[in-house]
């Protein structure tokens, strides 16, 4: 029922990297098996360590990198559907000889869906070409979908997208090296916003800035979120600006979701035991909540993506793990008012 | 005064006192003066900045001086000097036949006694005459002109092939890139003198029947063949490096916005990529032209450059050889002529690169 609103669902989506080793290529899984969907005019926050794929299921969803398996819907429409089928357990539904039963494969063209999904990146300074000027910049999303029909009209819709991000008119003749890198940034949403989509990517759009713009750029955010009614995609790893901006905030755990929830049930009954450990490093600016507080600090490192542990991914660092969690992955399951945890225990 | 209290801290605190401030000096910034924050520097393009480091480097400014010396002479000399790079000296429509092996500035005994007997000032030899009475300062210039020439073209031949085949490999990256490279890998382990030595031989065999009487038959075959040489075998390194270039600029974010913004490949290679390697492009093509100038004297010091009455430096070289104990200012003289040119391109490609390769780093 509520599927005719989401304007983004993903299931079951998978991005595997051949990564060479030695002389035989084995898969990395950035990106395992993710599902979440997003509606109009909604943020939906992503938070996990760094490298856990969190710009990987970004990138793959706009079709950035041709995914390895899983289906993404867009306003409705299957834009990439690997044909695999799932039962309604979530397992993946296979033929006598472990094959997976393949349905209809679906590979849409990307262009005309560019224009309603776009992406803000992560590094401010390589994410612009350094020798254009910051017109060509913004004027390029233009030119390719072709949006005006003369020469001014083009002038007049980049210097009213640089007015919307703040910056001043005058320096559109400016190469991009030029700027500070919350300019550049605004650079970077300008070229998003020129085509006018519907749902944003932000690649970890404050984590490059200095934390005094770092507030600015997030409230701009949530500015143009009110007036133009964009969905967000919001990548962080820092929880506290994903709970500042996000309506619902999903927690990814090397390539996995783990748990996904409203932003608020999520910041005061996390369930999931990383979920807790995430929310625990989150600094605590009174000293006196702070001692009385227990911290949970996650001991040893986070395995590396091509020697995945079995079963539950964070198994090697939880310390509610027991049997069941090397020898299954536990699914995500519904915990009521649309909180979902992947564990078998809590 | 305010400077005074920001000094003043506590005893072994390095914290600011604050409490010595009052409030007035803690005023939020006002609008006039975000803006005034916000002005920034004058704003210079690429090529701005690059013009303005290279002028300040003498080494390559001297190089640029002496390469429009050179390009200005051979332009001018010919319609000045009344003689012609392959017209056998004569006076008054008679061949001279005592003007073989003059010095600078020399004149025959035909020449000296024609200017006693009609007053007239004949043009001088400014370095004599060869062996066989030519006027030796109008083949230096001729020798000078198709040796630049050469150098140019050939330079351009392999930017072009070197772009088009570095590009390609470079962008599409995978499979097409490790078949185009290892392609280049085999030219590239060929011992290139030997080569193009057997190649030029192979050649002016076959080519002579084509190009007979065709505008190319000017140019020679060797000339031909050695273009083809050039054109089959050095644009290698040049392919090279501009994979290399892309295939590190490919991976750059604002590539994969573009691609997000759903631009297409062939505009994403010139708006984006192309641009970027610009400056090393260039500084190769640059630093390729003395190399191929040096080829081509090589070969025809061996005797396979262009074909007489045309001359090249290296043949003018090559020629003197023989007298070279009798003569040794016809050996020189094209010699010298080859190292400034060499030296100066030579010089003016690093200029360029430290001028323009330093953003890139
Ligand atoms: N093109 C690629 N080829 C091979 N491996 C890749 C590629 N892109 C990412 N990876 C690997 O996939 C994993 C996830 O990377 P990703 O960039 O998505 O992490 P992230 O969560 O965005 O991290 P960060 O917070 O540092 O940005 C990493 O182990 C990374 O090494
Ligand atoms: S499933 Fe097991 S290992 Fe995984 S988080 Fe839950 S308790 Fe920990
Ligand atoms: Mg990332």
């Amino acid at each position: 029922m509520e599927k005719q609103n989401n304007l983004l669902e993903v299931s079951h989506l998978k991005q595997y990297f051949p990564v060479r080793k030695g002389l035989h290529k084995i898969p990395l899984k950035a990106v395992d098996d993710v599902s979440f969907t997003i509606r109009p005019g909604e943020t939906l926050g992503l938070v996990g360590e760094s490298g856990c794929g969190k710009t990987t299921v970004g990138r793959t969803l706009l079709r950035l990198y041709q995914p390895t398996g899983g289906r993404i819907v867009f306003d409705n429409e299957v834009l990439y559907d690997s044909g695999e089928q799932y039962d309604e357990n979530g397992k993946l539904i296979v033929d006598a000889d472990g094959k997976p039963v393949l349905g209809k494969k679906i590979d849409k063209d990307m262009l005309p869906y560019r224009k309603q999904m776009q992406m803000v990146f992560q590094d401010p300074y390589s994410s612009l070409n350094p020798r254009m000027t910051v017109e060509d910049i913004i004027g390029e999303p233009l030119d390719v979908h072709k949006l005006y029909s003369n020469r001014k009209e083009r002038r007049e819709k980049i210097l009213s997208l640089m007015e919307t991000v703040g910056l001043n008119a005058e320096h559109a003749m400016r190469y991009a090296h030029e700027f500070s890198g919350g300019q550049r940034q605004r650079i970077g949403i300008a070229r998003a916003l020129a085509v006018n989509p519907k749902f944003i990517v932000c690649d970890e759009p404050v984590s490059a800035l200095d934390v005094s713009i770092q507030a600015q750029v997030v409230n701009m955010f949530e500015e143009l979120q009110d007036k133009l009614g964009v969905a967000y995609l919001f990548i962080a790893h820092d929880l506290l600006v994903v709970h500042h901006i996000s309506d619902r905030i999903a927690v990814m755990y090397l390539g996995k979701v783990v748990e996904i929830a409203d932003a608020d049930e999520l910041n005061a009954n996390p369930v999931h035991p990383y979920t807790l450990s995430l929310l625990s490093a989150v600094p605590i600016p009174d000293p006196e909540t702070a001692r009385k507080s227990q911290r949970i600090v996650l001991e040893g490192d986070v395995p590396s993506p091509l020697k995945m542990p079995s079963g539950c991914p964070f198994r090697t660092r939880c310390r509610y793990a027991t049997e069941q969690c090397a020898a299954e992955m536990p699914p995500l399951k519904d915990r009521g008012n649309g909180h979902f945890c992947a564990c078998w225990n809590k | 005064m305010q400077e005074e209290k920001l000094k003043k801290r506590q005893f072994l605190s390095a914290q600011v006192d604050l409490s010595k401030f009052n409030h007035a000096q803690f005023e939020k910034a006002t609008e006039e003066e975000k803006q005034q924050q916000d002005v920034m520097g004058e704003s210079t393009t690429f090529f701005k900045d690059g013009m303005r480091r290279l002028r300040k480097n003498p080494l390559a400014m001297g190089s640029i001086i002496v390469l429009l010396l050179i390009i200005l002479t051979i332009i001018v000399a010919p319609s000045i000097v009344p003689y012609h790079y392959s017209e056998i000296i004569s006076v008054n429509g008679k061949r001279d036949k005592s003007a073989a092996n003059l010095g600078p500035f020399e004149y025959s005994k035909a020449e000296q006694k024609y200017m006693a007997s009609s007053g007239e000032k004949l043009f001088p030899h400014i370095l004599g005459t060869d062996s066989l009475s030519r006027d030796y300062f109008i083949r230096v210039i001729y020798g000078t002109r198709v040796s630049l020439s050469v150098g140019v073209v050939a330079a351009i031949m392999v930017l072009i092939i070197g772009l088009l085949y570095g590009s390609i490999a470079g962008y599409f990256g995978g499979r097409v890139d490790l078949i185009m490279m290892r392609i280049v890998d085999i030219i590239y382990s060929l011992p290139d003198m030997l080569i193009i030595i057997l190649l030029s031989v192979v050649f002016n065999e076959r080519l002579k029947p084509v190009i007979d009487k065709t505008i190319l038959s000017v140019l020679g075959t060797n000339m031909i063949s050695m273009f083809l040489v050039f054109g089959l075998l050095y644009w290698v390194s040049m392919a090279r490096l501009i994979r290399g270039q892309i295939l590190s600029i490919k991976n750059n974010e604002y590539v994969l916005a573009a691609k997000c913004i759903g631009t297409k490949n062939s505009r994403i290679l010139r708006r984006h990529i192309l641009p970027n390697c610009l400056s090393v492009i260039i500084i190769t093509t640059a630093l390729q032209v003395p190399s191929a100038i040096f080829t081509e004297s090589y070969l025809s010091f061996l005797g396979l450059g262009v074909s007489a009455p045309l001359t090249s430096l290296g043949s003018l070289a090559n020629d003197a050889r023989a007298g070279m104990q009798s003569y040794p200012l016809r050996l020189v003289v094209p010699a010298v002529i080859i190292c400034l040119i060499v030296l100066a391109l030579n010089l003016l490609g690093d200029g360029l690169r430290d001028a323009f390769d330093s953003k890139l780093n």
